[in-house]
This record gives structure tokens, C-alpha cells and sequence, in this order.
């Protein structure tokens, strides 16, 4: 586990956005990440920033959901968002555009071919967020995939999803409600846990004051990654 | 000359005399999740208030893995699910 997110430097760089805005206020609100409004939180992010998180969390969505699974949500597809109850068309579960479901489990499985498996993935990333939930027992450990690995993933690619409506690509402020909010809790680990694989993040991390150097081909995405966890950080303690 | 200890009742292992051998869902230590977001996790999972939740986080940061729940084998994996969508490391033991 790691203490804090301490941001180390400005975050991925970004250029203005919000033209007209007070640029050292919008500043601050960018070095601020989120804090919590009424009912819900709200942060400001450039248009890099939003760029890369986007980008991101495209890219775990597709590796866990399937290719199509990270692109941008069909607008009536508003009342997925985080899994939501909202049926703001009013298709009640009679209406056959209702049973329509691009994420449902079986669907996905259907489009992507994702047989329910007992195996787990050979892709460390994909490996760590669907984790084997027994150790030395492989019968009970494929068992427990076969019933659960297809929500987990839909579920994974759902809160995704939910960071892809939410966050304009051209940066801004994002005002979130608690529900949506969690939702980019748990995107932003997958993302988090997913570079912490790529880049063989360790527990002496927090230690490293200046990781590999400018000179080391991962510090690019190190610094994204600190930034990652700062922004993390911060949505935890305005969601609590 | 010693007395004999009190012959208790004990059920042999293996035999279907102990109902419930509870089950419990283990929670892995790993170099990214946050400690705050942990916290939270287990906060809201499992309702725990927040001293508790807390203690069982820096159990799994200090010793490598916490028992965070017991109970069946069934309620042991929802759990263990649930975990998985937070991107916990959740596995399921028997208590033995």
C-alpha cells in the first residue's frame, strides 16, 4: 500500500484552459484536485490532463471490456452511468430497446467472444484486476472466475464509462455526484493499479524521491502516475 | 499420583460434528492501492467505522494481509467480489 499522493511537480503538463478565467485561480483549482461541493465533488482539470486520464482509462476499459468498450458512450446511454437506476427515456423492462444492454454481462461476452473462463488472464495487467480469489486451490479459484469474472469486467468498464461522459475532453471543471464520484474512484485505481504493473511500481515508491530520473524511459509515465495518485487522494478524502 | 484430565466431548476433525467452520475473506498488502482509499473501501463494503476500518488497513500494510470478514463459504466470496471491483487483492480461506 502506499501513504499519500504528495503531488511531486505540477502534474502532466497542460496548457489553460477556461479562457477568461483568473489563470492563477484556475491554477489552483487544477493543484487542488477534488473537493467536495454540495453533494457532491467537483475538480478542474487542463486539457492535457483530461486528455491523458481519458486516454487511460480508454485503455484499461478496452483491455478489460473488449475493444469498443473505452469509447465514447452513446448520449441516450445517460442512465448507465455508474450502473444507475435512471431511465431518463422511460424504457421500463418491457420495452424490448430496454433489454438492449451493450455492457450487460452477456452481451459482452457475446460481442467479445469472452467465454466464461476457469483460466486467469496471462496479461499481468489484466491478471491483478481480475485476481485469482483463491491461492493453491486452482479448482475453487477457476470456479470463482466462471461465476464472477464477467460482472467484475463490466462492472470495471462501467465506471469507466462513467469517467468517459464525465470528463470533457477539452478539460474544465467536472462536477460529480457521490454515486459518479465513486465510480472515478474505483476507474482511477484500475488505471493506477494497471501502471503500477507496466511501470513494476514497489512499495519503496513513496521513497524514491526523484524515481529513475530524467533519464528513465518510464519517468514520463511515472510522474503521470504520482499525479494519478495525488488525484486519487484527494477524491478519497472529498467523498468521505 | 496425577489425575486424569476430564474427558471432554472433541469432536474429531474431518467428522461432520462442527457445523459451521467459519470462512474467511483475506485481504493482500500491494505497493499501489492507497491506504486513505483502503480504508474508505472497507468502510464502505463492509460498514465498519472508521477505526476499525483503519486498524484492519494497517494490518494489511504492516503484516502483509488482515482477515477482513468470516462467515460462510458463499458470503466469503461475495465479499471477495466486491473487493475485486475496488481493485482490492481479496482471496478465500477456510479457518483451519
Amino acid at each position: 500500500m502506499t501513504g499519500t499522493g504528495e503531488p511531486r511537480g505540477p502534474g502532466p503538463p497542460g496548457s489553460g484552459d477556461a479562457a477568461g478565467l483568473d489563470p492563477d485561480e484556475i491554477a489552483e483549482e487544477v493543484m487542488a484536485g477534488f473537493r467536495r461541493t454540495g453533494g457532491g465533488v467537483s475538480a478542474r482539470f487542463t486539457a492535457a490532463q483530461a486528455g491523458i486520464v481519458r486516454m487511460l482509462v480508454g485503455q484499461v476499459a478496452e483491455l478489460v471490456g473488449g475493444p469498443g468498450a473505452g469509447s465514447e458512450p452513446a448520449p441516450h446511454a445517460g442512465g448507465e452511468r455508474g450502473g444507475g437506476g435512471a431511465d431518463p427515456a422511460g424504457l421500463g423492462p418491457d420495452d424490448p430497446a430496454a433489454g438492449i444492454d451493450p455492457f450487460a454481462p452477456d452481451e459482452l461476452a457475446a460481442m467479445f467472444g469472452q467465454d466464461a473462463t476457469a483460466q486467469p488472464p496471462d496479461d499481468p495487467v489484466l491478471a491483478r484486476l481480475l485476481p485469482d480469489a483463491y491461492t493453491g486451490d486452482p479448482e475453487a479459484a477457476g470456479d470463482f472466475r466462471r461465476y464472477t469474472e464477467q460482472g467484475l469486467r463490466s462492472g470495471k468498464v462501467a465506471a469507466a464509462r462513467t469517467v468517459l461522459s464525465t470528463l470533457p475532453g477539452g478539460g474544465g471543471r467536472v462536477r460529480l455526484s457521490a454515486e459518479d464520484g465513486e465510480a472515478w474512484l474505483r476507474a482511477l485505481n484500475d488505471v493506477r493499479l494497471a501502471l503500477g504493473v507496466r511501470l513494476g511500481i514497489t512499495e519503496d515508491h513513496d521513497r524514491e524521491l526523484a524515481p529513475g530520473g530524467e533519464a528513465d524511459p518510464r519517468s514520463a509515465y511515472l510522474q503521470v502516475y504520482d499525479w494519478l495518485t495525488y488525484l486519487q487522494e484527494t477524491l478519497v478524502h472529498a467523498l468521505l | 499420583m496425577s489425575v486424569a484430565p476430564a474427558e471432554v466431548e472433541r469432536p474429531e476433525a474431518g467428522q461432520d460434528v462442527v457445523p459451521d467452520t467459519p470462512w474467511v475473506t483475506i485481504v493482500w498488502n500491494d505497493p499501489v492501492n492507497l491506504m486513505t482509499y483502503v480504508t474508505y473501501v472497507f468502510q464502505k463494503v463492509f460498514g465498519y467505522p472508521k477505526p476499525k476500518a483503519r486498524k484492519l488497513m494497517l494490518d494489511v500494510h504492516h503484516k502483509g494481509r488482515a482477515v477482513v470478514s468470516s462467515g460462510t463459504r458463499e458470503a466469503m466470496e461475495r465479499d471477495a467480489e466486491v473487493l475485486h471491483g475496488y481493485g482490492l487483492w481479496a482471496t478465500v480461506s477456510h479457518d483451519r
